[in-house]
């Protein structure tokens, strides 16, 4: 494992193994916040900064952890990180850009309940990745996941004025953009290898 | 996120109700996937054999259910501002436990499931219930509803499992469906496959709501 260069988990992360499209990490706010561009832009920072704070704390506690010989604690203590690190990016959202912060709404405080974060500290432990490797890690997971709310956003946006039947309309529809967007993400499969 | 029917399956949820609608509800009227759309990610990412839809969904029942009671008996004692993050603290608990006592069942399923088992701390579904139901219901009402909504989302995962694993490798829980000829549809058991999969239940969903409406 350690031998992966830091290059190639990035690709890894933002492309081949996609935390939407390929893992199915963060479906909620997937679903939810991709009608409009630039909410879906600016979802994807917040969700890429906690995704920073949150692994290199992961990092920290699971060290902490195999030495005071206490893995079965790991769970609730990651949880309990990243509801504070939320917290914490709520309240300066809040203050520094009350639009965004409305926009964002009730997804903002269910970032906590994102799995692709809680997936990424799990990922991380389980590859055993070092501080570095981590914060590269969680990089490319943002950026993959930024990429792959801004593309579905896009289409969404176009669908707005095509004409579809009324049964379609809606997350059966996201969700066959999704399946097709899946699909060509699997293009990137030989990529880095 | 379908908002209407979101709020509606709130609204029904704060309404007293006899014994059996509570537990049915869930089952049907209110399920978890196909109405509510919550608990997305397992749903998508481990039905890919119908033994993993199943493990994942009796794993989710488990936890709900441990966490729907606790939450509910411990109703009185938890202050208000810091309900969400002790519900939280309570599923983790057993979700842990659960983690644990799938390693010891099953070494083979716990690897084939991977982080997927850890993740249910952030099923929505879960917390959603803590937070609309069993906040607010006593300990048995509680029990129905985690019951039939966690026997609701083990059948939504079924019913992907069961034809992602059909058409993807001609099986059904790892016995041979079709003779030699039988041509797989890997995209079925690919990530691709999930969401067209659910996309399809989802629009048969639709079609079902909308034929009722009109007659």
């Amino acid at each position: 494992m350690k031998e992966e260069s830091l290059w190639y988990i990035f690709i890894n992360a933002s492309l081949i193994n996609n935390f939407v499209l390929a893992y199915f990490l963060g479906i909620c706010p997937f679903l939810g916040v991709s009608g409009k561009l630039e909410t879906a832009t600016k979802m994807g920072g917040a969700v890429t900064f906690v995704m920073l704070i949150s692994s290199v704390c992961a990092y920290g506690i699971n060290a902490f952890l195999i030495a005071v010989g206490a893995p079965f604690l790991q769970l609730i203590s990651f949880i309990v990180v990243i509801a504070s690190t939320v917290q914490l990016v709520e309240m300066f959202v809040r203050k520094m850009s009350p639009a965004l912060f409305r926009a964002l709404g009730i997804f903002l405080p269910l970032i906590t309940t994102n799995c692709a974060i809680l997936g990424l500290a799990l990922f991380q432990t389980q590859k055993g990745y070092g501080m570095v490797e981590s914060l590269v890690y969680a990089l490319g997971a943002g950026a993959g996941f930024t990429l792959a709310l801004v593309l579905i956003a896009g289409l969404r946006e176009r669908l707005e004025f095509a004409e579809v039947p009324g049964v379609v309309k809606g997350t059966a529809l996201t969700l066959l953009i999704a399946g097709i967007l899946s699909l060509s993400f699997m293009g990137f499969a030989g990529l880095g290898g | 996120m379908n908002k209407p029917t979101d709020k509606s399956g709130f609204f029904a949820a704060l309404e007293d109700s006899p014994s059996a609608d509570t537990f049915l509800r869930g089952l049907w009227k209110d399920n978890p996937v196909f109405v509510q759309v919550l608990g997305m990610c397992p749903v998508l990412a481990v039905t890919n054999t119908s033994m993993n839809a199943l493990a994942m969904g009796l794993a989710t029942a488990f936890v709900l259910l441990m966490s729907n009671v606790l939450v509910s008996s411990l109703r009185h004692f938890i202050p208000k501002q810091v309900r969400i993050a002790s519900y939280i603290l309570i599923i983790a608990t057993f979700v842990t436990i659960t983690d644990y006592a799938i390693m010891a069942i099953s070494v083979e399923l716990h690897k084939s499931l991977g982080a997927f088992i850890s993740l249910i701390v952030v099923n929505c579904l879960i917390l959603s219930r803590a937070e609309a139901f069993a906040s607010k219901n006593t300990v048995g009402q509680s029990m129905l509803d985690a019951l039939g909504m966690g026997v609701g989302f083990t059948f939504a995962l079924l019913c992907l499992g069961v034809v992602r694993e059909v058409l993807g490798s001609g099986s059904v829980f790892g016995f041979g469906l079709f003779p030699d000829g039988f041509q797989n549809w890997i995209v079925m058991i690919l990530p691709a496959g999930g969401f067209f999969t659910l996309a399809i239940w989802l629009l048969l969903f639709n079609i079902l709501k909308q034929k009722r409406a009109t007659t």
